[in-house]
């Protein structure tokens, strides 16, 4: 198919969603076919990303959050009168912050300090508060603080605990899972996705693996404890999330934050989209994975865009980066 | 002269699970091979083959960033505090 759309062939599509909130926006994201990063692959693999960062909170955590704060609805424990409270590195704060505003839910998040100042603002535009934990101590800091909030005042809050709530993955089991057998027309042989909360993966895979038990589902992971890729956990060195169960994986990949950030800048600069680390992680490992085959419908997630980094060391290398593309 | 260096979670197996732990170094880059004397490991997580901090990592003086002040060769005084801080993990 050509790049270049041609109007009135499908483009654009013929009716514009009218939607009652901007929660029903949540989920349905496009999948796009990565052509240019694939150079050298073979020509019968295809290689896809889905885009969730066209959720309306700008990530795929709009699909947990809006998930697991129903669920709260549904079952009482989310009630006038109570706040909703829980520990985030940052998106799911803003899917909660953004949940929270168009309920009328106060909501307080528990964020590590260092998180970017893009996200601070964001979420403190949809009016949540955010009580810092000790940017040494990363999202296990956050995490643990959390409970201790928690633990003082129990009556005054929902904490949608996203790492140990399975509304989480069972989001993804019943909404990235099936748009993607869908947007494939059932060919996936590859899911490669990164962890977070494990959420992501474990609801898709679990889908996916349904729908065709051939289906690998591949993690993507930081190579150290050590790492700059935010929003990614390595799980050997941290508080293992209670939705995360290693044993329906196919395999995990490690990657360095290099190559990660790298990664990032190629598909800026190759297929015209910005995003995040976690999704030059993502790309780095799915394309890893490409190489080796034959065939097949490689699909990875971007669980968001790159504007909320401009801030961050992903940028601060930039300069570096252009010196050296201008000497090759 | 030695300062103290507060040290990130994930840095904490080089270091005896310590959180923060003293150093000595006139500058930066002389305080990360004191480190790296008395904690093998660390400098190789903090700096690249070329030796320059990695892109990931942030270095703070009493609380400002030696990006933005003169790098490796950021000057330390005593009683100064050092913070190393990573980027945030999952979710």
């Amino acid at each position: 198919m050509s790049l270049v759309p041609v109007w009135g062939e499908g483009f654009p599509p013929p009716e514009p969603q009218r939607v009652p909130s901007v929660l029903h926006l949540v989920g349905n994201t496009p999948l796009l076919e990565l052509t240019k990063v694939t150079a050298g692959i073979s020509s019968r693999v295809r290689v896809f990303a889905k885009l969730e960062g066209f959720n309306p909170g700008g990530s795929v955590k709009d699909r947990p959050a809006l998930k697991m704060v129903a669920e709260g609805l549904r079952s009482g424990l989310l009630a006038p009168g109570k706040t909703i409270l829980d520990s985030t590195s940052g998106n799911t704060g803003i899917a909660l912050a953004l949940v929270g505003a168009v309920l009328g839910y106060p909501v307080e998040l528990v964020i590590p300090a260092n998180v970017s100042i893009e996200r601070k603002k964001i979420i403190a535009a949809y009016g949540a508060r955010m009580i810092f934990s000790s940017p040494l101590e990363g999202s296990d800091g956050a995490i643990r603080l959390c409970r201790q909030i928690l633990h003082e005042s129990p009556e005054r809050y929902f904490k949608p605990d996203q790492y140990f709530n399975e509304a989480n993955p069972q989001s993804h089991y019943e909404t990235t899972g099936p748009e993607i057998w869908v947007q494939t027309q059932g060919k996936i042989t590859h899911l490669v996705a990164g962890i977070g909360t494990g959420g992501t993966i474990m609801g898709t895979g679990r889908y996916l693996k349904e729908k065709n038990p051939q289906v690998q589902v591949l993690a993507v992971e930081p190579d150290d404890a050590f790492h700059g890729l935010e929003g990614l956990k390595h799980m050997a060195s941290s508080i293992i999330p209670g939705i995360y169960h290693e044993k329906e994986l196919d395999g995990k990949i490690p990657v360095s934050t290099e190559s990660a950030y790298d990664a990032v800048y190629r598909l800026g600069r190759e297929e015209g989209v910005l995003v995040g680390q976690s999704s030059g992680a993502a790309i780095w490992a799915a394309l890893k994975v490409a190489r080796t085959l034959e065939e097949g419908v490689v699909v990875t997630l971007f669980p968001d865009f790159g504007d909320k980094y401009l801030s961050t060391n992903l940028w601060v290398g930039w300069k570096e980066f252009e010196k050296k593309q201008q000497r090759l | 002269m030695s300062v103290h260096v507060r040290i990130p979670t994930p840095l904490r197996r080089f270091t005896g699970g310590a959180e923060e732990v003293s150093a000595d170094g006139a500058t930066v880059a002389a305080l990360v091979e004191d480190l790296e004397r008395n904690h093998p490991g660390l400098k190789e997580r903090i700096c690249d083959e070329g030796g320059k901090v990695r892109r990931f990592v942030n270095i703070f003086v009493n609380g400002d960033d030696i990006r933005f002040l003169n790098n490796l060769e950021t000057v330390i005084k005593a009683g100064d505090e050092v913070s190393i801080v990573p980027a945030i993990a999952g979710g």
